[in-house]
């Protein structure tokens, strides 16, 4: 120790005491993992993602088990959408994705319901049954429509 | 009329000038922090001195912002029945901007003009001379220790901030307000990203550093040598680096995408 | 305009030599072409009134200013033409006992003293103490060395000012105003201190002073600045000199000018 023992303890505590905070706002706030990315690579088509981002959560009965890592467009124009799932999940062939809302007017996320196959998907296995993002100005545009609709047919 | 448009050409050059002087100084600095000797009694003391004494003021702040923010958040959320969401406000706001940006100005007031009035008073009565004059470069005795020292205290700062401000939001958000606790952390973890909220904001307060500790030893190390030299001094140090921390919490937000 | 210089030629070795050096800040040239030579083992005194220049004759030894022409030689080194790293390893060879005493201000006599030595020996931490202690002792002072610089008297500062420059053993010792500042007790034990310095340790001594009466005393060599050149000679040939200006200047039994007829005050 030098010759301000004290004055060293302090610094030490000091540096402990901000990276203390650095870490609780990496980890417990920011939601960095201390296990690295997910491990298991799915993919997943949409027609329509609306307003999907990547680094949206992916939940199964509302807890997040992954993320989305990437979204593109396929040849056929539809959305391809990349989910990074955790290792350990077992997941049947059938599961299905569907994309929702979290509130009303919250951020979308990816739900996962599990199907009923005894095989399990693989890494870079895609999703086969998807529900698209509902669109609140389509679903409000069939409800004015639709109900004229309803009424000539 | 000339002379209004000569006197700007001179403050222009002079800027400039300065500019060069600064990058040159810095140049040195970085240089003697990376040469031996290294010393590491100075550097600690400087922590000591610029990030331990800073501590009362950061926290206190932090947590009145954080608490002022929790109420004017609230206020204004409750309006749209989005008050679940307070923790996400009080968050982002403290996490990208105020914590890094305030705790910026706040070292710059307190640690930054004592730096300028120390090494300005060490110009004026001849010790940096003396320290030539003793073969020993003043750069690396007297300023690399304090530049040093503010980069890396900066970032420890912010996040200490930010964290009393996250606690100053929960007490008068759950304690005052009536959120409820677990919507405000829930919505505060899903609403922060690592990448670009965490690390922005951490990034920031590591650029905030460097600039406070480049011109605050800068100002001081040039200061004319007399007790006018010295509060000119200081006073600048205070001026440029707020403004500076300011223009660049606009550059960096925009270019780090956020 | 090289001045009419009172040499002894060139039986003493120049230790320290100017050579036609110019000197200017901004606009105000302080001198035109400056050469002097500073013997070897000898106390030389540079005289002159205020803003004559005399602080900055050290300053261009010690290489803290750079003139705008001319050579300065510092044992053999010409000193203009090095650059600031080079510099370091010439200024290992000179100590300085600033105007204030220039101590460093947050650390304790004891550290200010061993700084040089922490800094550029190798030297044990007992070696150290006895080196710290024998340069107290030799300026006569003791039970100071916890004590910080702002707590010492004046003439305190001096002496330990004195220690530091010497604690490294210069071959060349510079002095800016060591008597500037002290009632004539202290202006007295410097001069005796300065004289002893110089027997001991044989150093070339340059010390810059206003103050005759000590000066004249001690220096092998006298330098004087005067507005219009300089002049230089053995402290007895300055005394007998018949050149009006160096009269006017040692006179201290001159009466002052008369102040203006129309004069306030």
């Amino acid at each position: 120790m030098s010759r301000a023992p004290l004055r060293d303890l302090l610094v030490g505590l000091f540096v402990l005491a901000g990276l203390g905070a650095v870490a609780y706002l990496s980890l417990s706030v920011g939601g960095l993992s201390t296990h690295g990315p997910g491990g298991l690579p799915v993919f997943a088509d949409f027609d329509e993602i609306g307003g999907l981002k990547p680094r949206a959560q992916v939940v199964i009965s509302g807890v997040k088990v992954g993320q989305v890592a990437s979204i593109a467009l396929d040849d056929k124009y539809r959305a391809r959408v990349k989910l990074d799932l955790d290792a350990h999940l077992k997941l049947p062939v059938d599961t299905s994705a569907s994309i929702m809302t979290s509130g009303l007017l919250g951020d979308r996320y990816v739900s996962l319901q599990l199907g009923g196959e005894s095989e399990i998907l693989k890494p870079g296995d895609r999703i086969a049954m998807t529900e698209s993002a509902v669109v609140l100005e389509r679903l409000i545009g069939k409800l004015v429509y639709g109900g004229d609709r309803g009424k000539t047919e | 009329m000339v002379t209004v448009v000569e006197d700007l050409g001179w403050s222009a050059t002079r800027f400039v000038v300065d500019l060069g002087r600064l990058a040159r100084f810095a140049a040195q600095v970085a240089r003697a922090a990376v040469a031996p000797p290294i010393r590491v009694r100075l550097f600690v003391q400087e922590v000591f001195k610029l990030g331990v004494l800073s501590l009362l003021i950061v926290c206190v702040c932090g947590l009145a912002v954080g608490m002022v923010l929790s109420l004017q958040g609230y206020h204004t959320l409750v309006r749209f029945g989005a008050e679940q969401s307070l923790g996400a406000v009080v968050g982002l706001s403290l996490i990208r901007e105020l914590g890094p940006v305030l705790t910026g100005l706040l070292a710059t007031g307190r640690a930054g003009s004592a730096t300028t009035a120390e090494i300005g008073t060490m110009v004026a009565t001849e010790q940096l001379d003396a320290l030539r004059m003793m073969s020993v470069d003043p750069v690396d005795l007297v300023v690399t220790p304090r530049a040093l020292a503010m980069v890396f205290v900066m970032p420890m700062l912010a996040a200490l901030f930010i964290v009393f401000g996250l606690f100053g939001g929960y007490l008068v958000g759950v304690g005052l307000m009536g959120v409820d606790p677990g919507s405000y952390m829930s919505s505060l973890q899903s609403a922060v990203d690592f990448r670009d909220d965490v690390g922005g904001s951490l990034l920031k307060a590591l650029i905030f550093g460097v600039l406070v500790g480049l011109i605050a030893t800068y100002r001081g190390f040039f200061a004319a040598p007399t007790s006018a030299g010295v509060g000119a001094a200081t006073t600048s140090t205070v001026v440029v680096a707020s403004v500076s921390i300011l223009i660049f919490d606009y550059f960096i937000t925009a270019l780090w995408g956020v | 305009m090289v001045s009419p210089s009172v040499t002894n030629g060139v039986r003493d070795d120049p230790h320290v030599e100017l050579v036609r050096v110019r000197m200017a800040f901004g606009d105000r040239e302080v001198f035109r072409a400056l050469s002097c030579r500073f013997p070897r083992g000898r106390i030389s005194v540079v005289l002159g009134g205020s803003g004559s220049g005399k602080s900055t004759v050290l300053r261009l030894i010690g290489g803290l200013v750079r003139p705008q022409a001319g050579n300065i030689w510092v044992d053999r080194d010409d000193v203009t033409r090095r650059s600031e790293r080079e510099l370091y390893a010439v200024r290992k060879k000179l100590g300085m006992m600033f105007q204030d005493g220039a101590l460093l201000d947050s650390m304790t006599v004891f550290d200010n003293l061993a700084f040089p030595l922490r800094e550029h020996t190798a030297a044990s931490e007992a070696e150290i103490t006895a080196a710290v202690r024998t340069s107290l002792d030799a300026v006569g002072l003791s039970r100071v060395d916890e004590l910080l610089p702002g707590q010492l008297s004046g003439g305190m500062v001096k002496r330990v000012a004195l220690a530091r420059a010497i604690i490294t053993r210069p071959i060349i010792l510079l002095c800016d105003e060591p008597f500037s500042g002290l009632d004539p007790v202290s202006v007295k034990l410097i001069e005796a201190l300065l004289v002893r310095v110089n027997r001991q340790l044989h150093a070339t001594m340059i010390v810059v002073s206003h103050h005759i009466a000590s000066t004249m005393r001690m220096a092998d060599r006298v330098v004087l600045l005067l507005p219009d050149g300089t002049v230089d000679g053995t402290a007895e040939e300055l005394r007998r000199s018949t050149d009006p200006r160096v009269v006017a200047f040692l006179s201290e039994d001159a009466p002052p000018p008369a102040p203006a007829a129309d004069a306030r005050w």
